[in-house]
């Protein structure tokens, strides 16, 4: 080790340990400035591969709703029998078509009330979507099937009643349903979110809440996941050819939008943290500083006696990179965990923490810790190699 | 002589140039001293001694005129050349000692070998010139401010020998001393010269200055007198 049997380098070390608080302190500033940005690199890096994981599983989705509408559709805006069709005939048999009415009620279960989703499409395609966890997928008009997590959160089994509706309302008035079967889980899906949602049968829907053949979003599962934005090309001209009637948003650019906005926060958290880098920056700046202008008559002995400017130079800089060493790897320590504790609050899974992405961020942020300790450390260094060395034998 | 001196000093003119003033610190000053000598450079404070040991010991460079250390011309010497210089051909020895603190005793001898080797001593040299100036294996391992003056003094000897440069260089040496030690710095000083070396030496003690053969009385930067004493 070279580094390590240069008198230069052993004289750092010793003037490190001879202001040992001092530097102590001035190593904290960078201990908490990595800890900022590995932590933010880490929850970003986390963040990111869990959205991506939950969305990819959905990759093969193509979405349509009423231009205007979308999620938050308003009555007026409906995918039309007509244009149920134009899809159906676009996309072609192997790719499996989704129309779905969609509204939201309110509900009862015993003496608990909420809302929820609701959802009616035709049989078939649910049975093709999903499958029944408990129970048997509806077989007459009053019944339906929930999803895990609203079965979960009002406590509903087979064969339990949930009323639909508001009880002091007429038009539609309140009405009971029987649940003929228990989804099994999804997670975050695409094409039907349905884990909190009760699904009815089309007619059921259409008798209540009226508007038939006018359907709220149509979600295409596409087979070949290559042939993804050809079929959404083929679509939009055939939906949109005359004027924009239909919004077509496929999953893929629906996942990146969404990683890019992830990626836009954690590029403004990091600027924050950042802010931490840069005081204590300042802090080494300062540190060294004082450390060349303590070392003056040293700076002189060590000139006079034939020491060079470049070695003076490296002996400054291996005492900046010291503090810079000592605060990343306390920082890396800290951030390692900090950054666990704080991916597990806020995401509920350190699934992807031991993961490449999220562990780079680790020698990332030392990195970036010693490199701005040494850059901080250029000035004071360069000032102490470019003392006169009989000035610098006359200080005290 | 037909011997080549040591130190050639051709004119030398050093000016200080202050803000309001220039001040001229030696004033067209011409030496030579040859290998072997004891030189003792007087005068009042203020007379141009310093600048001239500074010239001298390759700290500075003269304004005007020549000066040749061991043949080199150090007007026309870089800044790593000047430093290679002090670090090859001089040996100081200070009046304040000037060890580095965070070395210990050994480390300190051994620190210019260090920077002509590029490598740690394994040698054993160091631990025998500490040997020769009286400082046994027991404290080698102490820091500098451990010991009293006297022995650090000694210690800077032994660190101005260790590249066994041409010239040695002392500002006052025993100005920080007590008669006694300064007494026994001054006669290890006189065995180098009995054993060859060349010893430039700048004080004002008159004591001190009676152990060198030539005596140089500067004043006003220049030289004024000068004294060959044959008895030291």
């Amino acid at each position: 080790m070279i580094i390590l049997d240069d008198i230069f380098f052993e004289l750092s070390v010793r003037n490190v340990r001879l202001h040992f608080l001092r530097s102590l302190l001035a190593a904290i500033g960078i201990v908490i400035g990595v800890v900022a940005i590995t932590s933010i690199g880490i929850l970003g890096a986390n963040m990111t591969q869990s959205v991506t994981a939950d969305l990819s599983a959905n990759g093969n989705v193509i979405m349509l709703s009423p231009q205007g509408g979308g999620f938050f559709s308003d009555d007026d805006d409906y995918i039309s029998q007509k244009q149920l069709a134009k899809i159906e005939k676009t996309v072609g048999t192997e790719n499996l078509v989704i129309a779905i009415y969609s509204d939201s009620d309110k509900i009862t279960v015993g003496s608990e009330e909420g809302r929820a989703s609701i959802y009616a499409l035709d049989m078939d395609v649910l049975k093709n979507l999903v499958e029944v966890e408990t129970g048997d997928y509806p077989t007459s008009l009053t019944s339906v099937v929930v999803g895990p997590s609203l079965a979960e959160r009002y406590k509903l089994k087979v064969g339990s009643r949930i009323k639909i509706g508001d009880k002091d309302k007429e038009d539609p008035k309140q009405t009971t349903v029987r649940v003929s079967g228990i989804l099994k889980e999804r997670g975050m899906s695409m094409d039907l979110s349905s884990d909190n949602a009760i699904i009815t049968m089309e007619k059921w829907f259409t008798n209540r809440y009226g508007d038939e053949g006018k359907y709220d979003q149509v979600n295409i599962v596409v087979a070949d996941i290559n042939a993804i934005d050809d079929l959404v090309d083929k679509l939009d001209h055939a939906l949109n050819y005359r004027k924009d009637e239909v919004r077509i948003m496929d999953s893929g650019s629906l996942i990146e939008s969404i990683s890019a906005t992830i990626g836009i926060i954690i590029a403004f958290m990091s600027a924050i943290g950042a802010i931490s880098l840069l005081v204590a920056a300042v802090s080494i700046f300062n540190v060294m500083l004082m450390s060349v202008t303590e070392r003056i008559k040293e700076i002189g002995i060590l000139r006079s006696i034939g020491t060079r400017r470049s070695e003076i130079r490296r002996m400054f800089l291996y005492e900046s990179a010291i503090l810079g060493i000592i605060g990343s790897t306390l920082g890396a320590v800290f951030s390692l965990i900090g950054s666990f504790l704080l991916t597990y609050l806020m995401l509920n899974t350190t699934e992807y923490f031991f993961t490449m992405q999220s562990l780079i961020q680790i020698p990332y942020g030392i990195l970036i810790g010693i490199v701005i300790c040494v850059i901080s450390g250029v000035y004071p260094a360069w000032k102490a190699s470019n003392m006169d060395p009989i000035e610098a034998l006359r200080a005290d | 002589m037909t011997e080549e001196p040591v130190i050639k000093l051709e004119n030398v003119t050093k000016i200080y140039v202050l803000p309001t003033d220039q001040v001229t610190a030696l004033n067209n000053v011409s030496l030579e001293i040859y290998k072997g000598e004891f030189v003792a450079i007087m005068g009042q404070s203020g007379s141009g001694k310093s600048t001239l040991l500074n010239q001298i010991g390759c700290l500075d460079v003269p304004t005007s005129g020549k000066l040749y250390i061991d043949g080199n011309d150090v007007s026309l010497l870089n800044d790593d050349q000047l430093t290679d210089l002090r670090r090859d051909k001089i040996g100081y020895i200070f009046q304040q000692f000037n060890l580095i603190p965070l070395l210990n005793l050994r480390e300190n001898v051994e620190y210019p070998l260090i920077l002509k080797t590029k490598k740690r001593d394994t040698t054993g040299y160091p631990e025998k010139l500490l040997e020769m100036v009286g400082l046994g294996t027991s404290r080698i391992m102490h820091k500098p401010k451990e010991i009293s003056g006297g022995q650090q003094q000694r210690v800077a000897i032994a660190r101005a020998l260790v590249n066994d440069p041409t010239i040695i260089l002392c500002d006052e040496p025993t100005g920080n001393l007590d008669s006694k030690t300064s007494i026994q710095v001054m006669e290890m000083l006189k065995d180098l010269n009995n054993q060859g070396r060349t010893i430039v030496m700048v004080t004002h003690d008159e004591e001190t200055a009676a152990y060198a053969k030539r005596q140089i009385l500067f004043s006003d930067g220049e030289i004024i007198e000068e004294r060959f004493n044959d008895n030291s």
